[in-house]
């Protein structure tokens, strides 16, 4: 009794560690059943539907938007200094080292993570997946492993229109209204911005974002308590924890990557 | 099967417009474009000092980038830098006598190399080294040369 605090205490990292533990076993099953997605790539197709397409439209129009609006920042500060050339420079090295990956992967969870977590709870919670237990078919690898390596293959995709998108609109508020010289927004971006350095890092840090959305999101749906709140809660722990895992993430492989 | 079709036809389609997008980033966005297709030829130069110059800074003549800073080395028997550029294949008849320059683009810009050609009919072939060099101005030596001159006519 006089340890109460202690108790609740290891209870909670006991119950986190444990949690870690089936997430970790989860992603080797699904990893172990690859093979089920090369047999079967109609699945993968249906799954890349579900979070890529799907996505588009939202990924699109944030995209557009969030080069708009680096447009017309990086317009009143650089124009300070005279350096309103350089804002090519600004809307595509920001867009394509750290918005493009992250805002699309934040984009993602909310709008295919969530759906993916709800969807995996409830098959869990009106027991198919039980079922197709019952009928000698492993859900881990008819279920889960299409819409992990779905999600993996969409998110760098995403990730790209969104970093295009994002510099065609930069391009459209720059050029377009504040009147930016064409030519300057173009080549000063192509002479700063690297191919190797910026936008593959770009593209490893969008599929390691992929990794952790749908990993989350499917460790939550199948991890669900079957009920109906059960699966409420999952679904928002499924979003809050793959935006945070996200950022952090993204803060890590950014130290790696551009550290040097 | 209707269905099924669509979904394969929006799948094709997301994806070539991912991949596309890809290469909008790859070719109009960054450098990929004016990167050197890797052959070429090497030339090196010793400097008593580079200031800022850095790997993959321009090497121009006439204000034409004609190759690229591959490495920089420092060599500790002359304490001089050498540095290696890789100059694109088709510049084949650089003068022996070409005087290699730092360069600053713009007051406060990226440092590249600038060649000016001399007369010999000879030319640089792979490995070669430019004899002439001429070492970055400092703008701190600049300064303090300009200070100091100052403070000796005054006084």
């Amino acid at each position: 009794m006089r340890f109460e605090a202690f108790a609740v205490l290891g209870r909670g990292v006991l119950g986190a560690l444990e949690r870690l533990g089936r997430a970790h076993l989860l992603l080797f099953a699904i990893l172990a059943g690859s093979g089920e997605v090369l047999r079967h790539p109609r699945l993968l197709f249906e799954q890349i539907y579900n979070v890529g397409v799907l996505s588009l439209l939202i990924v699109g129009v944030s995209g557009l938007f969030v080069g708009m609006v680096l447009g017309l920042q990086g317009y009143y500060v650089l124009a300070q200094f005279g350096a309103a050339e350089s804002l090519g420079i600004m809307v595509a090295a920001s867009l394509v080292r750290e918005l493009g990956p992250v805002v699309a992967a934040l984009l993602v969870a909310g709008r295919a993570g969530s759906a993916l977590t709800a969807e995996i709870g409830l098959m869990k919670a009106t027991e198919q997946l039980a079922g197709l237990e019952m009928m000698a078919v492993d859900p881990i690898r008819r279920i889960l492993a299409p819409r992990f390596y779905g999600g993996v293959v969409a998110m760098p995709l995403l990730a790209a229109i969104f970093s295009a998108v994002g510099v065609l609109g930069g391009y459209f508020v720059g050029v377009g209204l504040l009147g930016v010289d064409d030519g300057a927004y173009w080549n000063q971006m192509q002479a700063k911005v690297d191919f190797q350095e910026d936008i593959v890092n770009g593209v490893i840090k969008s599929l390691v974002f992929g990794v952790a959305i749908t990993w989350v999101a499917l460790f939550q749906g199948y991890d669900t308590v079957p009920t109906s709140e059960g699966v409420s809660r999952s679904t928002t722990r499924s979003v809050v924890h793959s935006a945070l895992l996200v950022l952090g993430l993204d803060f890590v492989l950014t130290a790696l990557m551009f550290g040097g | 099967m209707g269905k099924r079709h669509t979904i394969e036809v929006t799948v094709g389609a997301f994806v070539v417009l991912g991949v596309v997008a890809l290469f909008f980033l790859a070719m109009q966005v960054s450098n990929l474009s004016q990167a050197s297709s890797g052959d070429g030829y090497h030339l090196t130069a010793r400097f008593s000092n580079i200031g800022s110059l850095k790997v993959r800074s321009p090497v121009t003549m006439a204000g034409v980038r004609i190759g690229r800073v591959e490495s920089i080395g420092f060599d500790k028997t002359r304490y001089e830098a050498l540095v290696t550029m890789r100059i694109d294949a088709g510049i084949d008849s650089i003068p022996e006598d070409t005087f290699a320059n730092i360069f600053t683009a713009g007051l406060l810009g990226e440092q590249y190399i600038g060649l000016e050609p001399g007369g010999s009919p000879d030319f640089l072939r792979d490995g070669d080294e430019i004899a002439n060099t001429q070492s970055a101005l400092l703008l701190e030596q600049m300064i303090g040369q300009f200070l100091f001159k100052k403070a000796g006519e005054s006084g």
